[in-house]
C-alpha cells in the first residue's frame, strides 16, 4: 500500500482498538486531503469520537498507523505530539470546557499558552472568535451558566482561536436549533474556504452532513464502508448507508 | 480453578496500579523543575489544602491531646507518678498521633477533594482538551497539588501538635488534677529535638502520598458519576493505607537509623 498518498494530509491505515473485550475500530482505513471537508457519518457508539481522538493521539491504537504529513503519529512521544497537536483544533462531543475558567479564558487559553499575544490582543481575537459562533456577551459568564448549545458554541470559538490547519469537529451541531445549527455550519464552511482548514466533522445529521461536507463517509462496525460526495450519497445503492440517510429502523442494520 | 484466575486477576490488577502509580512519579519527577513556572496555582493549592483543613486539625488534635490526657492517666495508676503524664503525652503527640492523624484526617478531606476534580474532568474531557492545546495535565494539575500538599501536611502537624498538647494539659489540670506546671515540667523533662523533627520528616511524605494518591486515581477515572465515586473512594483508601505502612517504614528508618538511640 503506498505510504503516503499524495495531497492527504491525514492517513489512516489498518487502525484497530479494543477497549476490554469490545471491539471498536477493525481495520479502519481513511485519507483525508488537506483543505477537504470530510463528514464522518456512522451509528451512535460505532466508535466516531474514538476515531476522532486517534487522529489527534489522545488515543494510542492497537495497531495500524496514522500519518499526519507523511509522519506516523502512533509512535510520537507527548513532545512531538504536543507540537503536531498545535495544528490542530478539536471541538468534543460534550464541549469539555474548562469549568473552573471564564469562556473567555477558556477560548483565550491557547492563545495565551501559544500565541505570544499581548492582553488586549487576545481579548480582540476571543470577542471575534465568539462574534463568529454568536455569542458576544458571555465573555464573562462561566461554563455552568450557559445553555448546553452555548456551550457548544463556546467549545467551537476554542477549537479555531488559533486558526489550525485541521478541525476536527465532534457533533457540532447536536444540540442546537436549526437556524443556529445552520449558522455553525455555515462558520465551518467559511472557516474552511477562506483559512483552507481541513474539516472532519462527525455528526448524526444528515443534513449538515449535505451542508458541510465535500465528501461523505460511514463508519459501520469499525471500517469505513462508504465514501462518496453529497450528490453520490443520495443516489447509493449501498443497502446500510441508505438505512442510515433515510433513517429507518428495518434494514441490513438490526438494532434488536 | 475459578479462585486461581480470580486470585491472579486481582494481582494483576494490583501489579498494574503500582506501575501506574509509577510511570505517574516519573513524570512528575521530569517535571519537578517547572513548578517554578506555576507557583500560582501552587499558592492556591496551598490556600485550599492548608488553610481549608484548620478546622478539621484543630477539633481532632485538641480531642486527641484531651483522651491522650485521661487514658495515660488511668493507665498510669500505681504503676507510674502523674508528674510523668507530660511526658508521655507529649512524645506520643510528636512521635505519632500527631503526624498520623493528621494525616488520616488531612488525606481523607484532601485525597478525597483532588481525585473528585480530577476525575471530573476527566470524564468530561477536560483532560483531553488540555492534551489538546499541548498543555501537559500532569504540570498543570498534578505538580502544584503535590507541592502544596508536601508543604502543608507539616505546617499543619506543627499546629496540630501543639494543640493536642494544650488540650491535653488542660484536660490533666480540670479532669486529673495535675497542675499546668507539673505538666510542664514533664513535659520538658524528657524533651528530645529529634522527636518532632523526626514527626514532621514523616509528614513530608503522608502529604506526598495524599497528593499522589488524589490526582492518580482522579487520572484512573472512567464513565461518569459514579466513576467520580469509585475513585473517590479508592484515593481516600490507597492513601490512608500508604500512610499507615510508611508511617511504620519511617518510624523505623528515622528513629532506629538517623536519630538512632545510641
Ligand atoms: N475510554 C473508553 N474506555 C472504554 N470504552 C470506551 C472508551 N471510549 C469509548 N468506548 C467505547 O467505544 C465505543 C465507541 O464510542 P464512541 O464514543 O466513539 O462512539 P460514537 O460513535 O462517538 O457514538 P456517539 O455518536 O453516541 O457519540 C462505545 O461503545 C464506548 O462504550
Ligand atoms: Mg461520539
Amino acid at each position: 500500500m503506498n505510504e503516503s498518498c499524495e495531497g492527504s494530509i491525514i492517513s489512516i491505515r489498518d487502525l484497530y482498538k479494543r477497549f476490554d473485550r469490545q471491539e471498536v475500530l477493525t481495520g479502519t482505513d481513511l485519507d483525508i486531503d488537506s483543505g477537504e471537508s470530510l463528514v464522518i457519518l456512522g451509528r451512535s457508539g460505532c466508535g466516531k469520537s474514538v476515531l476522532l481522538k486517534h487522529i489527534t493521539g489522545l488515543i494510542r491504537p492497537d495497531h495500524g498507523s496514522i500519518l499526519f504529513e507523511g509522519e506516523d503519529i502512533t509512535k510520537f512521544n507527548r513532545q512531538k505530539l504536543f507540537d503536531m497537536r498545535m495544528h490542530f483544533g478539536m471541538l468534543f462531543q460534550g464541549a469539555a470546557l474548562f469549568d473552573s475558567m471564564t469562556v473567555g479564558e477558556n477560548v483565550g487559553l491557547p492563545l495565551v499558552k501559544h500565541g505570544h499575544k499581548s492582553e488586549e490582543e487576545t481579548r480582540e481575537i476571543v470577542l471575534e472568535k465568539l462574534r463568529l459562533v454568536g455569542l458576544t456577551d458571555v465573555y464573562d459568564s462561566y461554563p455552568a451558566a450557559l445553555s448546553g448549545g452555548m456551550k457548544k458554541r463556546v467549545g467551537l470559538a476554542r477549537a479555531v482561536v488559533m486558526e489550525p490547519q485541521v478541525v476536527l469537529y465532534d457533533e457540532p451541531t447536536t444540540g442546537l436549533d436549526p437556524i443556529m445549527a445552520d449558522v455553525i455550519n455555515t462558520m465551518i464552511r467559511d472557516l474552511q474556504n477562506e483559512l483552507d482548514i481541513t474539516s472532519v466533522v462527525v455528526t448524526h445529521d444528515i443534513n449538515s452532513a449535505y451542508r458541510v461536507g465535500d465528501r461523505i463517509t460511514m463508519l459501520h462496525e469499525g471500517k469505513i464502508i462508504y465514501s462518496g460526495t453529497p450528490e453520490e450519497i443520495r443516489e447509493t445503492d449501498n443497502e446500510i448507508v441508505r438505512q442510515f440517510i433515510e433513517g429507518r429502523a428495518e434494514g441490513p442494520v438490526r438494532v434488536v | 480453578m475459578k479462585i486461581f484466575a480470580m486470585l491472579g486477576r486481582y494481582f494483576l490488577g494490583f501489579i498494574g496500579e503500582i506501575g501506574g502509580i509509577f510511570i505517574l512519579l516519573w513524570r512528575v519527577i521530569r517535571l519537578a523543575p517547572r513548578i517554578f513556572r506555576n507557583i500560582g496555582k501552587t499558592l492556591i493549592q496551598m490556600e485550599k489544602i492548608g488553610i481549608g483543613s484548620i478546622p478539621l486539625v484543630l477539633v481532632t488534635s485538641v480531642f486527641v491531646g484531651a483522651v491522650a490526657s485521661v487514658q495515660s492517666a488511668y493507665q498510669f495508676q500505681g504503676y507510674v507518678p502523674l508528674r510523668f503524664l507530660g511526658a508521655f503525652v507529649g512524645k506520643s503527640v510528636t512521635l505519632e498521633v500527631g503526624p498520623v492523624l493528621t494525616a488520616l484526617v488531612v488525606g481523607g478531606r484532601v485525597s478525597a477533594a483532588i481525585a473528585a476534580e480530577v476525575g471530573t474532568m476527566k470524564v468530561t474531557e477536560q483532560i483531553d482538551a488540555m492534551e489538546m492545546i499541548a498543555i501537559d495535565p500532569v504540570e498543570y494539575l498534578v505538580l502544584p497539588r503535590l507541592a502544596a500538599a508536601t508543604v502543608m501536611l507539616p505546617v499543619l502537624t506543627v499546629f496540630a501538635d501543639f494543640l493536642a498538647i494544650i488540650g491535653g494539659m488542660i484536660v490533666a489540670k480540670l479532669v486529673v488534677g495535675v497542675s499546668f506546671n507539673t505538666f510542664e515540667s514533664g513535659l520538658t523533662m524528657f524533651f528530645r529535638y529529634q522527636d518532632v523533627v523526626g514527626g514532621l520528616l514523616k509528614t513530608f511524605v503522608f502529604g506526598f502520598i495524599i497528593a499522589l494518591m488524589g490526582c492518580y486515581n482522579g487520572f484512573r477515572t472512567r464513565g461518569g458519576a459514579e466513576g467520580v465515586g469509585i475513585s473517590t473512594m479508592k484515593a481516600v483508601v490507597s492513601s490512608c493505607l500508604l500512610i499507615l505502612v510508611a508511617n511504620y517504614l519511617l518510624a523505623f528508618l528515622i528513629f532506629n537509623v538517623i536519630f538512632a538511640p545510641d
